[in-house]
């Protein structure tokens, strides 16, 4: 085991260090931050065997350029359909690959999707904040964002063929689904017209969209009231409606407390699926009952967890796979398969 | 202590409400309820956040639920030991050089008292550490006298330096980090609510008691740190 480095060429904005989030500090102001798509983290970390509370890159639509300056090791990216080019070779997302001293990695958005993880076989070194990695962006706490010129060093950096190739997508969600939603806890101060309106209709989401949150266009949901609430703890996936009657989802980088009301708060596993959304994206809100909430999160979390074993599982050596699956051609044929899927790694069913 | 609503919050949390309005003797219960949860060690509680008339209750869905949570901490509650000025006593230092005081004057101006009336006024509040908010370590403090009291301003500020004091309405707190504001600047702390400690990284917990104290501007600069954490 050696060490990797590693120069910036380019970083765009929100390119940040993330892992699995400081959960336990929103009572002193803090969200947990982490990755914007659970979901997509957790996947390249389990394609790679890595461990599952690792530091990533969090690559942004604004892409990232890295050269590698020494060492040689294998990485994964799993995330929205973005692009990867090495040395002169095109992949696609979803993907443990190879990189050695010389060679040039540039990941940029494809199509759809917002958000991709870059993992590292190896200790991803990042400054740490209350004993995480994690960004939060608006204090830049944490690993912090990625900036040109910066060098970032992998201890223990490894080589890992025996994972190396496409990883399978998961068959976990569709991104044209509607978010399903529990009601309120404010959902009192809006009339029933304005409730079935955000029931029914269409929302999209605005550029103004970053970690702390995204906001939608959409019906104004105007308040029965002029409702004034004392300042109350928020949560990642609460849906805030201003005096205005715009509504904001809150994500990864949330404010902790705040006196706007909340409609609704999406699910966890909807709120993932969100966040590869793009500006413009239309998206639907569908209320359950808090029970049903419950059960959809535990047979989300079992069918991740099989998801993950499945793709955790080492292909085998390269030597073995050669015979097996003729990978040379299969890198090209997987690609364009990842192509026509749906952002976020969701396949079709 | 005061009969409690719950709110389910989407499939991981569940919002339990003590009443509406602001209020010491409910910051108290809040607080006792906090603790009276947290005692209980309930399995799947992932943490709680205690606000002004409120407190959050984040937990792991796969090993609780909305009703099983409400049923213990309505158990919880029965428990609870509401005290008066329970909370850690703070002394707080401020300087209130007029470089460091940017709103100093408009806010005697505005309340018709001098400035050294309102540094006055200032020390003479009994503040409480009602809830954080808005960025790490922001602390929530309630207990500015009547008398000092103004509204916040139209817009807000950009890049204020951390340590600043600041009011709005009943409301102090103590800046941890540069942020823009619409709160009025009456002084600058040295004291660091991040504390960099990991053992104890923020200084104060919801319920404390805070008074402030005034300190010279040799004392200020001897301790205050441009640097956050």
């Amino acid at each position: 085991m050696s060490d990797a480095e590693f120069r910036v060429q380019f970083a765009g904005p929100l390119v940040s260090f993330q892992d699995a989030g400081r959960r336990g500090h929103m009572r002193f102001g803090v969200p947990a931050s982490g990755p914007m798509d659970r979901l997509a983290y957790r996947a390249a970390l389990a394609a790679l065997g890595a461990t599952a509370d690792a530091t990533v890159i969090e690559v942004s639509m604004g892409g990232l350029q890295l050269e590698c300056v020494s060492g040689r090791l294998s990485l994964a990216l799993a995330g929205g359909d973005f692009h990867i080019e090495i040395g002169g070779t095109k992949l696609s997302g979803w993907v443990v690959f190879e990189i050695e001293a010389g060679q040039r990695l540039s990941i940029r958005p494809g199509k759809q999707g917002s958000w991709a993880y870059l993992a590292f076989a190896g200790d991803l070194q990042a400054e740490r904040w209350l004993g995480h990695a994690a960004t939060h962006s608006t204090s830049g706490f944490g690993g912090g964002q990625l900036q040109t010129g910066q060098r970032l060093r992998v201890e223990n950096a490894q080589l890992r063929e025996d994972r190396h190739g496409q990883i399978a997508l998961a068959e976990l969600r569709n991104m044209a689904d509607p978010m399903r939603v529990v009601m309120g806890p404010q959902d009192r101060c809006f009339t029933d017209t304005i409730l079935s309106s955000y029931r029914q209709e269409e929302f999209r989401l605005t550029d103004a969209y970053d970690r702390m949150g995204v906001r939608l266009s959409g019906p104004e949901l105007t308040l029965s009231e002029a409702l004034s609430i004392p300042s109350e703890p928020i949560t990642r996936g609460s849906v805030q409606v201003s005096g205005d009657g715009v509504a904001t989802v809150l994500l990864a980088d949330h404010q902790t407390t705040g006196g706007y009301p909340k409609i609704a708060t999406i699910l966890a596993c909807d709120t993932d699926r969100l966040t590869q959304l793009r500006a413009g994206d239309s998206l639907r809100f569908q209320p359950v009952s808090a029970e049903e909430a419950v059960t959809i999160s535990r047979s989300y979390a079992a069918a991740l967890d099989a998801y993950l074993a499945e793709i955790g599982e080492p292909k085998g050596t390269l030597a073995q796979r050669l015979m097996r699956e003729n990978l040379i051609s299969g890198y090209e044929l997987s690609a364009e398969a990842n192509d026509a899927a749906e952002p976020g790694g969701s396949a079709r069913k | 202590m005061q009969e409690l609503t719950f709110l389910p919050v989407a499939d991981h949390a569940l919002m339990v409400q003590l009443g509406t309005e602001v209020s010491e003797a409910l910051s108290a219960q809040v607080v006792a309820l906090d603790k009276a949860i947290s005692a209980a060690g309930i399995e799947g509680v992932q943490e709680t956040v205690p606000a002004f008339v409120n407190l959050l209750v984040e937990f792991d869905p796969l090993v609780t639920d909305h009703a099983t949570l409400q049923a213990q901490i309505t158990g919880c509650a029965e428990r609870a030991e509401v005290r008066d000025n329970a909370g850690t006593l703070h002394e707080v230092p401020v300087c209130y050089d007029a470089d460091l005081a940017p709103d100093l004057a408009a806010v005697a101006e505005a309340r018709g008292i001098s400035e050294e009336e309102a540094i006055a006024l200032h020390l003479s509040g009994d503040y409480r550490v009602g809830m954080y908010g808005f960025a790490p370590g922001y602390a929530y403090l309630s207990g500015v006298p009547e008398a000092l009291r103004v509204p916040r301003k139209p817009a807000p500020v950009r890049g204020i330096p951390r340590g600043a004091v600041l009011i709005a309405g009943p409301q102090c707190l103590v800046t941890t980090l540069k942020m823009p504001t619409g709160w009025s600047i009456i002084g600058r702390s040295p004291t660091e609510v991040l504390c960099n400690d990991p053992a104890r990284p923020f200084l104060f917990d919801v319920g404390d008691r805070i008074k402030f104290r005034r300190i010279d501007r040799a004392e200020f600069d001897a301790s205050y740190r441009e640097d956050a954490t």
